[in-house]
């Protein structure tokens, strides 16, 4: 059983941008496989340093350097593709017109630091993203936006998609959600997350609870 | 009425002073439904001075507001710094790919020169001519992009937050350079006509980074820069929280904030009372779907938190509202103020 001081640690040695202490807290004893160490340690601080940031008491600068430094630590126990890794859904991240990559690299880093494999789109246009979901047989589709038109946009993806006879799961993220909460069911989302811990729970969700 | 009607200049300058003028101020940062107001696309109205000059006019006269903006958009910076500028048709024009591929870029990167860049000459030439045309009855509002807030388009968010924390020497470097550039803009601004300076730093944000770095990092840069523009700066985090560093932005020499609807405007003004003037602070996103009834009622509730005793211009929580929002929620918006915004707020205390 993990201790919740060890957590606290885990996440200490993140926002201070210690990665040897990082290192040393997840690869201590007290595991019995690799994605026990993730679940117990990993996606905990992560959860926490994500919910912290929405009230205001950690910095976005904080939850992209945990979750990258938590990315790198995870890949070197759990590489990817590696069968310890969740069962998941297939599943994309893509940021959708925006030149703007910091929501979508951090909740890459973060899912991915949690045990979930996914592929990245980088930045993409509607009828790109559209293609590469059907093509790639994507079952969920992670969209981050920063600017309200890309926002809107997710209902082309969503009609394109539907037109096309698949039935992606989409969740949204980004600025013009978190500031207006009817905005993600407007344009046809299934999902919304605020921040980065909410990424891993619409993962889990859409994942049907599978470890 | 117990208040002579002023100029929105004078009625600006009052609520500055921490007076009550005779009505709330009110800035309707709409700059791009200039393009509506002329019929042309994003892209036409922001290829010539003229039509942003007549846009603003043609919106002061329409919406009634206190302001006028010499503002295109946030990209063009990144145009005279060599960047791409990505036009939609209904948003803001989008900086392109960043123009620093590696830190070791910055080794060589150069500011550019503002007088030599057509895109800046452009919005200097709408500067002088919003001026001749509103002479001392307004304000126009000049915006530089801080140097601690640009090189998220100079080199990309992620790339740049890893830059601060790792990288010291080069950041430090692109911060002497941004500077360069940040002060001759702002001056170039204000010789033009400006009459003040909206410092838009979203990065200084602690919802962007903690307080102890932007102590170490955004505050001294404000400061440093701040300083070295004569005229009153506005602060702006765009949509960030600010509350946690109001005595710090105080201290930069700024007298106005920005304040982000994440905010509670009551906690912001008391915070900011007698020190900063709260500039804020109507959701923009929320405000594309907003009946006439609904944007009377947060004009009516912002005012409420933020009007007593000055020190408050009512404006949206972005300092850009969206191209999607409808003509009639700002003649709304207009009207409430119009109606609701005039001082003594005897009201405010009726409405308990």
């Amino acid at each position: 059983m993990m201790e919740p001081d060890t957590t606290s640690e885990f996440e200490r040695a993140l926002l201070s941008l210690d990665r040897v202490a990082a290192r040393n807290i997840l690869t201590s004893d007290g595991f019995e496989t690799p994605i026990q160490r993730v679940e117990k340690l990993v996606v905990p601080a992560l959860e926490r340093i994500g919910t912290d940031w929405e009230q205001g008491t950690v910095a976005l600068s904080q939850v992209y350097m945990s979750g990258r430094i938590c990315e790198e630590l995870v890949d070197a126990i759990l590489p990817p593709g590696d069968p310890g890794r969740k069962n998941q859904p297939k599943t994309a991240i893509a940021a959708l017109q925006d030149y703007h990559l910091l929501g979508k690299r951090i909740v890459y880093s973060v899912l991915r630091a949690s045990g979930f494999d996914l592929l990245d789109y980088g930045r993409v246009e509607v009828n790109d993203l559209v293609r590469r979901a059907r093509d790639d047989r994507i079952e969920v589709l992670l969209i981050s936006v920063l600017m309200l038109p890309s926002a809107l946009r997710v209902k082309d993806v969503r009609a394109k998609l539907q037109a096309s006879g698949s039935d992606v799961k989409i969740a949204v993220g980004g600025a013009p959600f978190r500031l207006d909460d009817h905005l993600w069911q407007e344009v046809g989302a299934d999902a919304m997350g605020r921040d980065a811990s909410e990424a891993i729970e619409i993962m889990s969700q859409f994942a049907g609870g599978i470890p | 009425m117990t208040h002579t009607q002023l100029t929105s200049l004078q009625r600006v300058v009052t609520t500055l002073g921490h007076k009550e003028p005779d009505r709330v101020p009110f800035f309707l940062l709409a700059t791009m439904h200039g393009a509506k107001e002329l019929g042309l696309s994003i892209q036409e109205y922001f290829s010539r001075a003229e039509n942003v000059v007549e846009g603003q006019l043609r919106m002061r006269a329409k919406y009634r507001h206190d302001c006028l903006s010499n503002f295109f958009y946030a990209a063009i910076e990144m145009e005279a710094w060599g960047g791409q500028v990505i036009y939609a048709q209904d948003g803001p024009p989008n900086s392109g790919g960043p123009i620093l591929r590696t830190p070791e870029d910055i080794k060589n990167l150069e500011p550019p020169k503002v007088r030599q860049s057509a895109c800046l000459a452009k919005v200097l030439t709408a500067t002088q001519m919003l001026k001749a045309q509103v002479g001392d009855d307004a304000p126009i509002i000049g915006v530089v992009v801080s140097p601690f807030s640009l090189p998220v388009m100079q080199m990309g968010f992620d790339q740049y937050i890893e830059l601060i924390y790792e990288q010291p020497e080069w950041f430090e470097r692109l911060m002497r350079v941004n500077e360069e550039f940040c002060v001759e803009w702002a001056n170039a601004q204000l010789a033009a006509g400006a009459t003040a300076i909206t410092y838009f730093d979203p990065v200084s944000s602690p919802t962007i980074v903690p307080k102890e770095m932007y102590l170490e990092t955004g505050f001294q840069i404000a400061k440093r820069t701040i300083s070295r523009i004569p005229s009153l700066t506005a602060i702006h985090l765009a949509s960030g929280r600010s509350l946690p560093i109001v005595d710090n932005v105080v201290d930069t020499g700024a007298s106005v904030i920005g304040v982000s609807s994440l905010e509670n405007l009551t906690e912001m003004k008391a915070a900011c009372r007698g020190k900063l003037t709260v500039l804020g602070n109507l959701n923009g996103i929320e405000m594309r779907r907003w009946t006439p009834q609904q944007a009377e009622a947060a004009v009516k509730d912002a005012i409420a938190k933020a009007g007593p005793g000055g020190g408050f211009i009512l404006s949206d929580n972005h300092g850009e509202i969206p191209w999607q929002v409808p003509e009639e929620v700002l003649l709304a918006v207009s009207e409430a103020v119009h109606t609701w915004g005039n001082y003594p707020l005897d009201w405010v205390k009726d409405d308990g």
